[in-house]
């Protein structure tokens, strides 16, 4: 993009900011957004949430006893090498399901940022690289992590033979019998583990690998009804698209308003935070800086397209519900290219402000330091960044941070959690 | 498909074409609104090959085409002086020449339906703004390629 294109486009963007007058507490709408605008504002607030379609590759997945046994796997630190990780360690439930850190921390330091859950069941990707294509395979990943939960599939089983046998067996049907299986066995980076597991028959094997599979479609069954909730934002789309006066609970400041002409318009945000969930679900590189500490190389997509394709519990492997034809994104994935050289997911900005540290791992501080950084556009440390250099003011940049603020918003509540998505003893 | 060499037939798009440059001309005047994004020219559904070989035309199977969803296309070609083609072989790829990048995901003719009725699958759009999408046609006619611009 030129200079002089940019110059054109900020004088377009001068009359940001001029669309609502104040009548005592209360902004009133001005009309001031055009139908085309008042459309991107629709797309982008809940009411365009798309329903939450069946997951066929998870037939448990609008279960609500597998829903409660997920909750409770999911809160159980026994799950873990040693007893002290659950999925809840790094998805703190009253923290948007994260923690808050650059790097998650398990049984060990991992390389990536915790991504919050909230409307992750939307996505057809998991992980910044979408390595797994569902949450039910998601959530397998760290179980089995050497640095997250530190356990294998064959401790988990016990686990639940021993904790949770007759919630597991109402759902999933009768457990195998575990009397010859090893308590730590699976294919995981500890070899003592690992040779306990390749001396295990295959049936057996496979039986362990099958109540694995169930523990996370159990999970993910208790995270798919993890949604976001309704913000401020979306209140606002909602009287603008009415055409009515707003209340204090819709109104957005003037420099919300501005942030958010900037983020529909000159800044570009939305074209790849677009939709209800402010997010392509697609990858992209943009440049981000390598971490401040050293980690072992990290290709983002380049490597999580190739391993969700051979992942041993994605949507058209044998542990799977779905027919190979449900299977389309995974069918039609682009798995090699330049492009997907460090391409990460664009993640949901619903309760971004609430969530530094930012990027995948977590190397930009603050909100505004993300926002320096798609002004400035800086070259990839590897790959092709996407981005062109937009100018912001320090005043607009500042507009954006506030009308970033007005997407955060409570989680869905499911029946029977607090307003945090804990489950209420 | 989607190879390397595509991604940047892609990218020097822009630079090479009167066309491309109308469009990027298009989005400075008229930021904020995603369809401005569209180029104003050329968004037929019908149209000849590069070497006037076919004539083929596209059919979305949800109009307007929407935005990060997975969607089938019926893709129909026929012969310049108008005979069906069934008997092809065709690839897909695409992308968005102003932002360097290509089709998000892989689409695939997956099989012919008759009367020059192709089914293709996996077309996907992850955001709004000016697409290309193109064809690369082989038959006993020849060997040709057509492309149509999509304003999401």
């Amino acid at each position: 993009m030129t200079r002089s294109l940019v110059t054109r486009m900020m004088v377009g963007a001068g009359l940001a900011g001029i669309g609502a007058a104040t009548i005592g507490n209360v902004r009133q709408s001005t009309g001031a957004w055009t139908p085309a605008e008042l459309a991107t504002l629709r797309s982008l607030s809940l009411r365009s949430l798309e329903p939450l379609g069946a997951d066929a590759s998870n037939r448990y997945a609008g279960n609500v006893q597998a829903a409660a046994l997920g909750r409770d796997l999911f809160f159980d630190t026994r799950l873990s090498g040693n007893g002290k990780v659950s999925c809840a360690t790094c998805h703190v439930a009253t923290r948007d399901f994260q923690d808050g850190k650059p790097l998650a921390d398990g049984v060990g330091r991992t390389a990536r940022r915790t991504m919050p859950i909230a409307g992750t069941a939307h996505s057809p990707w998991l992980f910044w690289d979408g390595r797994t294509d569902s949450q039910w395979a998601q959530a397998l990943g760290p179980l089995e992590s050497a640095v997250e939960h530190g356990g294998t599939r064959a401790q988990y089983a016990h686990i639940v033979a021993e904790q949770y046998r007759a919630q597991y067996e109402t759902v999933f049907g009768r457990l195998p019998d575990l009397t010859t299986v090893p308590r730590h066995a699976g294919p995981v980076a500890d070899s003592t583990a690992r040779v306990a597991w390749d001396r295990m028959p295959a049936e057996a094997q496979e039986q362990i690998s099958r109540v694995y599979a169930n523990i996370g479609k159990a999970i993910a069954a208790y995270e798919r009804r993890i949604e976001p909730g309704v913000s401020r934002f979306d209140r606002y789309v909602d009287v603008e698209l009415a055409g009515a006066p707003h209340t204090p609970e819709s109104a957005l400041t003037r420099d919300e308003e501005s942030g958010l002409r900037l983020f529909i318009g000159r800044a570009r945000c939305v074209t790849c935070h677009n939709g209800a969930r402010l997010t392509d679900d697609h990858f992209h590189n943009t440049g981000v800086p390598l971490p401040a500490v050293t980690l072992p190389a990290d290709s983002g997509r380049a490597v999580g397209g190739r391993q969700v394709v051979s992942g041993e519990f994605n949507c058209t492997s044998r542990y799977s519900d779905a027919k190979p034809e449900d299977c389309e994104e995974l069918r039609f994935a682009v798995t090699s290219g330049p492009e997907l050289i460090r391409a990460y997911k664009t993640p949901s900005l619903r309760n971004v402000s609430n969530r530094a540290p930012y990027m995948h791992a977590g190397q930009i501080a603050s909100l505004d330091g993300v926002i320096g950084h798609y002004a400035a556009a800086p070259a990839a440390p590897f790959g092709r960044s996407e981005l062109v250099p937009v100018r912001l003011s320090p005043n607009e940049r500042h507009q954006l941070i506030a009308f970033l603020g007005t997407l955060s918003g409570p989680i869905a509540v499911p029946p029977g959690y607090d307003k945090a998505g804990v489950p209420r003893p | 498909m989607h190879s390397p060499h595509t991604s940047r037939s892609w990218r020097r798009a822009p630079a090479r074409s009167a066309f491309a440059m109308a469009a990027v001309s298009a989005l400075a005047m008229g930021c904020g609104n995603l369809r401005a994004d569209a180029p104003s020219p050329d968004i037929q559904t019908v149209k000849a090959s590069t070497h006037h070989l076919y004539r083929a035309s596209v059919r979305p199977d949800v109009t307007p085409i929407p935005v990060r969803r997975l969607q089938r296309w019926t893709l129909h070609l026929e012969t310049i002086d108008g005979r069906s083609v069934d008997t092809a072989t065709v690839t897909m790829d695409g992308g968005m020449p102003q932002h360097g990048h290509g089709l998000p995901t892989s689409p695939r003719v997956t099989r012919a339906l008759g009367n020059g009725d192709h089914l293709v699958e996996g077309v996907k759009f992850n955001m709004g703004g000016w697409w290309v999408v193109r064809f690369a046609i082989a038959s006993s006619a020849g060997t040709d390629t057509v492309t149509f611009n999509l304003g999401l």
